[in-house]
């Protein structure tokens, strides 16, 4: 795949939960291999978008193009119609997501967590699975603690242990959901340190969803401002955070200092 | 004196009877309850019609008139079963029925959370409900699992009116015997209390052992 053309293309989705709007013909592009951060208030739409992007949740309209391919669609003889499970179990390949609240599996020890959906969905042979758990568990600094049980870690292993799993199937892109929100104030440094090894190592695709806004300084290459389900203001993280351009960003941006959050 | 040790021995003889039938009937109830329980949440209509409609006349029918229909009407329609095919049948599906809703109650307790994680590691839904939200469930549905085997047990003394020889058939015939009312149904009592205790223990057990290193788990 070229780098001009986009991983993700976002034509057009809307979205309700009953009668609230949450996205409203919203459009966006991202490029391979970039670093995305998606701010703004509660209820802009941000985590919506990645949920969507997961399949976790449906669109009411638009379309969506992952990797040159349809998301919610499948054409078939030049139609276009809606995409069955097959086709969307095709498409997850391409996609990890973590979760806010690590959604580890309780009954599985950390390396089961991990190499369950490679033996599963891709048929790996466990002696390999493990082989690239421990590499992952590595990364991620929770070797160490590949037998013990998700009940056994604290928040913050628990998030590096869902990353790890979420690496596993090696997708090409990664969504991450207010992966550190749950996280006791000591604990977020250490999952933050690992997102960033990953953000410099890794030429995936990343996109985060976060109130950590020195976080996302450091992180992403292109913010996203998001305001009722629209992108308010979009550019490099610098101009964001230092120079925003419309009342809208720098009044959330000065909301999230006065809460004590660090730019 | 003497002549007590062989009635002691015909009522040994129903106990073994009475923990076949308990077993086997739970073994079919499991199966049931699964078959039922999972049926209901089915994304196809006709499978949930097809276990709702089993659960709601199973569970609301008499346990005696199944068992009855099972030995004494079937055989009208060419299906002839012996009393203890009939008691195993009445009483698995008399109790799948009941524990039926207990799986789908398990079941729909996990948390959606878990549902989520399935999806986004791209499982297939049979994938994750075999390796991810079943053993989760599971953990919830033994305890009143334990319920519905205890049920089972007791309502085994029904199948003394099809003649089959269980506990209380042969306290029926100690009694008729010896004239005697006290000892043989303070002796089965005391025999069905202690089955049921092997039971809650055994439950126990088991549930001690699935619930290790998961705590936190159980609300």
């Amino acid at each position: 795949m070229s780098a001009s053309a986009p991983i993700i293309k976002i034509d057009g989705i809307s979205k309700s939960f009953g009668s609230f709007k949450v996205l409203d013909g919203l459009s966006m592009q991202v490029m391979p291999g970039e670093k995305l951060a998606l701010i703004g208030p509660s209820g802009s739409g941000k985590t919506t978008i990645l949920r969507i992007l997961m399949t976790l949740e449906r669109i009411d309209g638009g379309h969506i193009q992952i990797d040159g391919e349809q998301l919610y669609h499948m054409e078939r003889n030049g139609q276009l119609l809606p995409a069955d499970e097959r086709h969307l179990t095709r498409m997850r390949q391409k996609i990890g997501m973590v979760f806010q609240l690590f959604n580890l599996f309780p009954h599985k020890c950390v390396m089961d967590n991990v190499t369950l959906a490679p033996m599963l969905t891709k048929g790996t042979p466990r002696a390999a699975a493990e082989k690239r758990a421990m590499e992952l568990l590595e990364m991620v600094g929770m070797a160490d603690k590949a037998k013990n049980m998700p009940a056994q870690l604290s928040g913050g292993q628990k998030q590096r242990v869902a990353i790890a799993r979420a690496l596993a199937l090696s997708p090409k892109i990664m969504l991450f959901d207010e992966v550190t929100s749950a996280l006791d104030p000591e604990l977020v440094e250490e999952v933050m340190n690992v997102m960033r090894k990953l953000a410099a190592e890794t030429d995936m695709t990343m996109l985060l969803v976060t109130h950590e806004m020195g976080f996302a300084h450091d992180f992403a290459d292109r913010v996203l401002f998001f305001d009722r389900g629209k992108i308010v203001e979009e550019g490099k993280p610098d101009e964001i955070f230092r120079h925003p351009k419309q009342e809208r960003t720098q009044g959330f941006l000065k909301k999230i200092i006065a809460a004590g959050h660090r730019v | 004196m003497t002549q007590w040790s062989g009635y002691f021995g015909l009522i040994l003889q129903g106990a073994l009877v009475t923990i076949e039938l308990t077993l086997m009937g739970s073994v079919l109830a499991l199966f049931m309850a699964f078959l039922a329980g999972m049926g209901r949440l089915s994304r196809f209509f006709v499978l949930r019609a097809l276990a709702t409609a089993y659960i709601e006349f199973f569970r609301g029918t008499s346990i005696f008139v199944q068992l009855f229909w099972a030995y004494f009407v079937l055989p009208f329609i060419g299906i002839s079963l012996t009393p203890l095919q009939a008691g195993v049948l009445a009483l698995g599906l008399n109790v799948g029925a009941y524990a039926a809703e207990v799986v789908r109650g398990a079941i729909q307790s996990i948390g959606r959370e878990q549902y989520e994680a399935c999806t986004a590691l791209n499982l297939g839904r049979w994938q994750g409900m075999r390796h991810v939200i079943l053993p989760q469930a599971l953990l919830v549905m033994l305890p009143t699992f334990g319920n519905n085997a205890i049920e089972l047990l007791k309502a085994t003394a029904v199948v003394s009116l099809i003649s089959l020889t269980d506990l209380t058939f042969q306290a029926q015939v100690v009694r008729s015997q010896t004239g005697n009312t006290l000892v043989p149904f303070a002796t089965i009592l005391i025999i069905y209390f202690v089955l049921a205790l092997l039971i809650s223990w055994g439950v126990r057990s088991l549930e001690r052992r699935m619930a290790r290193g998961l705590d936190g788990v159980r609300a």
